[in-house]
């Protein structure tokens, strides 16, 4: 009678575990990688939104100030969304019949809410809190990127709780002047870790890395 | 062929475990938020009619109104120094420059591009209106000017108008008028301002 299995199926047998493992971690791994990638997070992809608002336009081309629009980034944690009284500030005279613009005019009559698209999402078991960053030296383009460039906008951070941890932990890497928060076009001195190490001195910021100073 | 496949299933499966979102979309009310509880679809509720104001209405004193006994405050009432005047430097730049310009002459960005072109701050009228005046144009806007009163808070509204009159100061002020231990400052300073010039 003859062998059923020829000598090398030992080997085999073995590869054929081994290769197992290997492919259960690789589709694991897969798994994560698309989880925190890019495209899952929605990251670098302009929102539609019911006015093609550009950020481009108003910040990089009119200069207007973050806050003009965004009042409470100073005072609260939520960086509010401009009441449609303030688009109307100008746009009652500018661009005043533009068909691109009836929402907003439209808003304005009724009362009804614009309703944009929210474009910077964090879970809901994230506590996140503005004006702490901005008065700590954390600047805007930091975590929105060069917003005076985007015609629309987008995610410009990747909003993983890693990221979010990179700066709470090295917070000397990011931290800016106060009076440079919120300037578009600000870049970081050459010898920035040294003098971010001054900045985290000088503006008390503390390492914070515990649970819940994001989750409470 | 059995195995292999269920090699695939399992880890695919496991995958979907976190697939329910709950504790990333929380049943609660957030800032802005979209309800579909309440007919205007809003979280923000509206303050109920007949709601009685505590601690933080005071809108009808002076120091709110810009206004006393139907005249308007000849005097800023807060104090004016340096901080107030570099607070109002800052939420003028923000909040006024866009029309009114960075020196206050009316020729900013905004203006340029279509609105109605706001006076010029320097002006014998708008030299000599009253503290109070302006801070009312600001509150209550002027005009084809809107309101600023939600944009900018009551201390910031004053120290604009601080600012405002700072700005008007400067244009016709001699170097006598600079404090002395100012002056060498100022002229190392003076090199021409794209934009200022007139």
């Amino acid at each position: 009678m003859s062998q059923y299995f020829s000598r090398g199926a030992n080997s085999i047998a073995r590869i054929t575990i081994f290769a197992l493992v290997v492919a259960l971690c690789s589709v694991l791994w897969l798994g994560y990688l698309i989880v925190r990638s890019p495209y899952e997070m929605m990251q670098n992809e302009p929102r539609e939104q019911p006015v093609p608002f550009s950020h481009e336009h108003h910040v990089g081309g009119l200069g207007i100030d973050c806050r003009y629009c965004h009042t409470t980034v100073e005072d609260s944690s939520f960086a509010n969304i401009p009441a449609t009284k303030i688009c109307m500030n100008c746009h009652s005279q500018m661009w005043a019949t533009s068909p691109m613009l009836e929402p907003v005019r439209e808003s304005y009559r009724t009362g009804k809410s614009i309703e944009w698209t929210r474009v910077n999402d964090l879970p809901e078991f994230v506590y996140f809190d503005h004006s702490i960053h901005v008065h700590h030296g954390i600047g805007c383009t930091t975590c929105h990127g060069r917003v005076d460039k985007m015609p629309l906008t987008w995610q410009a951070a990747p909003l993983t709780m890693e990221w979010c941890l990179n700066c709470h932990r090295h917070p000397e890497r990011y931290v800016r002047p106060l009076d440079q928060v919120f300037s578009m076009d600000y870049a970081p001195p050459p010898d920035q870790i040294a003098f971010g190490k001054r900045l985290v001195r000088e503006y008390h910021i503390q390492s914070l890395t515990s649970c819940s100073t994001c989750h409470r | 062929m059995r195995i292999s496949s269920l090699a695939i299933a399992v880890p695919l499966l496991l995958l979907t475990v976190s697939c329910r979102q709950d504790m990333q979309d929380q049943p609660k009310y957030k800032p802005l938020g979209a309800n579909r509880f309440f007919a205007d679809g809003r979280d923000a509720r509206p303050i109920p009619a007949g709601t009685i104001a505590r601690d933080e209405l005071n809108d009808t004193d002076s120091f709110h109104t810009g206004e006393a006994n139907g005249t308007f405050l000849d005097t800023i009432p807060l104090k004016v120094d340096s901080k107030l005047l570099h607070r109002g430097q800052e939420r003028f730049d923000i909040y006024c420059s866009p029309c009114h310009g960075r020196t206050g002459d009316g020729n900013g960005m905004v203006a340029q591009r279509g609105v109605k072109i706001p006076a010029d701050f320097h002006t014998d009228r708008l030299r000599e209106v009253p503290p109070g005046y302006i801070y009312k144009v600001i509150k209550n806007g002027y005009g084809a000017m809107g309101d600023y009163g939600d944009q900018i808070p009551v201390n910031d509204r004053w120290a604009i108008v601080a600012y405002v009159r700072a700005l008007q100061l400067s244009r016709d002020a001699t170097l006598d008028e600079v404090p002395p231990d100012q002056r060498s400052q100022l002229s190392e300073e003076r090199q021409p301002q794209p934009g200022a010039a007139r």
